[in-house]
């Protein structure tokens, strides 16, 4: 608890000791007046203050001014234990919920902690010295000890160690990171020490991206949330003037027909009325569940920008994927080697007749190596593949007379052996006759010394849990799946498939994805949602016109983060529906408590007004159902883990 | 020119009604207030002083909601 929060409860203690002790003095009159006005005054002077100077600024219509008008006509109808209960209860009230969202705040830094205290510097003597991160030029070499969290986005010089991402992705599993890996910053350092330079300064560092993207998000405001502020706008005047119409209407026609005008039960009444109407319940609890669905979202590594987007995200229908980066890894990997008969057999004689066996097998042992080598020089995606497979170090003097033929494949001389590696293309121009693949992804044909020798498959890897998350998606209600490439249809219709997805458009440009989107928008119904997902770095334009954009924010990457509404912080599509599934609890508690609040006032009221409930059932509708309110808003922050 | 600042502000109705004053406070484009975060933005118009603009912006906050603070960094 604050000082503050402490105060107010010493003040309730006091006050509830004292009403209680005058409940059993048989005192009437005058002197109760005085007595009970010691408690009313320690539990209530704030509130009188705040409603006397709102008076003063012609702020007339708020809560301090209700319970100030309540109390004050209670004392003057002489219902003195009254008076200060109301008080009290407010007081209460008021306390309890200052103390769930204070909370609830802390619950969410918590799990957002990550920002970082200090950056180590070494200092030329060899000892560490602790900066303000804010401090740290690009390209300073830090230090980060294990247990600490690495404060700037960099890269590793030196060291290696295992990275805990829990706090950015809500991944539990620890990365592995060495000398030349990119890091970011928020992740802890679990094991070895690093020693690592900063690529960006403090400010751009991933680590404070995100924090300012999560404080930003109770910015943007909600549908219901701004209901709420109109709502309470006309709400308070219209109920003020109400309960003004019912202490003095009755009365005077009572007056005009001759009966007794009963002033002291209608005004009771109209008290009655001022205390239930208070709309505190609807007015804090909305924004909590917002706030608590936001930052159990982020503690599951998805950052929602906007309460808004919540309301848009429960509502989505269609789910629009780009392919590469989203479903797939966007990494293309050698995923077949087909050697061919002939090459098994010429492999087995050139290692029986090799002078230097070992080192001959290596490189001919697979079909790899020599189609590694044979693209040694080329910068092209698929060479640089086959490089990575292959895995070791390539020793380019090796091969002799590189011959790239531009659309067909290159051709060289590996260790005197012609040796030619391209697409169907280029075994056509060579006369050479081969076996042709039918497989989806890029097909790499392989002539080892004037013989066809086989081929390679290269193709994007599809994500372990992408055909999770369309099941996921779709088993939340989602009412179509949509997937865009600029891939070839045959790839997409294979990976469409694979996954079970129900639409696809293929060999699209990037403008190409917009129109796609924009026909989408116009088939769905009016209330429904579009959500685009992508990994943000060239669908920056498809995000932002989508009603929802998802971006992958792929441990970093600055146009997924600004770009999109949602980020997903590991890349992992089942997030999705994850996401979808906090967004609708999150809605659905906000549901709840606007009916349940509306629905308990409106029936005390209308009790209240015809005299059938006193003022005890009013303090209930108003301070009992802010208490339920915000500790159902409450559950808002809690996501089940699976 | 888009400036945050600290809050302090006890109730959720008082914040609604600090985001309300802020907003007609001249030189203000606009201004949010986050009672969950206890932040305010302020956006303030072409040319505007911010110092000058703030402390209308408090006093115009302080009469809607006596209690409440406003932090400079």
């Amino acid at each position: 608890m604050t000082k503050k929060q402490k105060k107010v409860l010493y003040r309730i203690i006091v006050a509830a000791v004292l009403v209680l002790a005058l409940h059993f003095l048989p005192v009437e009159g005058w002197l109760k007046l005085l007595l009970y006005l010691i408690p009313y005054l320690i539990i209530g002077y704030d509130i009188l203050r705040k409603a006397a100077l709102g008076i003063l600024h012609g702020e007339v219509f708020d809560e301090n001014f209700l319970m100030a008008v309540a109390t004050v006509g209670a004392l003057l109808l002489g219902d003195y234990p009254e008076a200060a209960a109301v008080m009290l209860f407010y007081q209460i009230g008021e306390l309890f919920q200052s103390y769930a969202v204070g909370r609830s705040r802390k619950n969410i830094t918590a799990l957002m902690d990550i920002r970082p205290d200090y950056a180590n510097i070494q200092r030329e003597d060899g000892q560490l010295e602790q900066v303000d991160p804010d401090e740290v030029a690009v390209g300073t070499v830090i230090i980060v000890r294990p247990g600490e969290k690495i404060p700037i986005d960099g890269k590793v010089l030196e060291g290696s160690s295992a990275l805990n991402t829990s706090a950015l992705t809500g991944e539990s599993l620890p990365r592995e990171v060495g000398s030349g890996d990119e890091v970011i910053s928020g992740c802890v350092n679990i094991s070895g020490l690093l020693k690592v330079e900063t690529t960006r300064e403090f400010g751009e560092s991933t680590v404070s991206k995100i924090l300012d993207l999560v404080e930003n998000s109770s910015m943007k405001k909600s549908r219901s949330e701004n209901f709420i502020t109109k709502f309470a706008h006309y709400y308070t005047p219209a109920v003020c003037l109400s309960a003004a119409a019912l202490a003095v209407l009755p009365p005077a026609v009572n007056l005009l027909l001759g009966n007794p005008a009963g002033w002291n039960d209608w005004i009771t009444r109209a008290l009655t009325f001022l205390v239930t109407s208070c709309p505190c319940a609807l007015v804090i609890s909305i924004p909590l569940s917002f706030f608590g669905g936001i930052g159990g979202a982020s503690a599951r590594g998805i950052l929602i920008k906007g309460s808004n987007y919540l309301e848009s995200l429960a509502k989505t229908a269609y789910v629009v994927f780009d392919k590469t980066g989203t479903l797939t890894k966007g990494i293309f990997q050698v995923t077949k080697v087909q050697p061919s008969s002939a090459y098994e057999e010429w492999r087995k004689k050139q290692s029986a007749s090799a002078e230097n066996a070992e080192e001959e097998t290596t490189l001919w042992s697979s079909l790899l190596a020599p189609a590694a080598y044979v693209e040694s020089y080329s910068g092209h995606p698929i060479a640089k593949s086959l490089r990575e497979a292959y895995g070791h170090p390539i020793e380019q003097i090796r091969v002799r007379d590189v011959e790239e033929i531009s659309g067909h494949g290159v051709t060289a001389l590996v260790d005197g052996v012609p040796v030619a590696a391209g697409n169907a293309k280029l075994m056509e121009k060579l006369g050479l006759s081969y076996e042709e693949s039918n497989e989806a992804g890029t097909v790499v044909y392989v002539a080892v010394d004037g013989t066809y020798a086989g081929y390679i498959i290269i193709s994007d890897v599809e994500k372990e849990q992408a055909a999770e998350a369309i099941r996921r998606l779709k088993a939340a209600g989602i009412r179509k799946t949509v997937m865009l490439t600029g891939d070839s249809r045959k790839v997409a219709q294979y990976v469409a498939a694979r996954l079970g997805i129900d639409e696809v458009e293929a060999e699209l440009l990037p403008a190409d994805k917009v129109t796609c989107v924009e026909k989408l928008l116009e088939q769905k119904g009016r209330k429904e949602m579009l959500a685009f997902v992508g990994d943000g770095i060239n669908d920056a334009p498809v995000l932002s016109r989508a009603d929802i954009g998802i971006a992958m924010g792929g441990m970093g990457s600055d146009a997924a983060i600004e770009a999109a509404d949602i980020v997903l912080m590991d890349d992992n599509p089942v997030k999705i529906a994850l996401a979808m599934k906090i967004a609708k609890k999150c809605l659905r508690i906000v549901y709840e408590n606007i009916v349940f609040a509306l629905a308990v006032k409106a029936s005390c009221l209308l009790l209240g007004a015809m005299g059938i409930v006193g003022m005890r059932m009013a303090i209930f509708a108003d301070v009992g159902v802010m208490v339920i309110a915000v500790l159902n808003a409450i559950r808002c922050l809690y996501v089940k883990r699976e | 020119m888009k400036k945050k600042y600290k809050i302090e502000v006890d109730c959720a109705n008082c914040a609604l009604k600090m985001e309300e004053a802020a907003r007609r406070v001249e030189g203000v484009a606009d201004a949010a207030v986050s009672f969950m975060s206890q932040r305010m933005d302020v956006n303030f118009a072409e040319g505007a002083d911010e110092k000058a603009v703030m402390a209308a912006v408090e006093k115009a906050c302080k009469k809607v909601e006596p209690d409440c603070e406003v932090f400079y960094r």
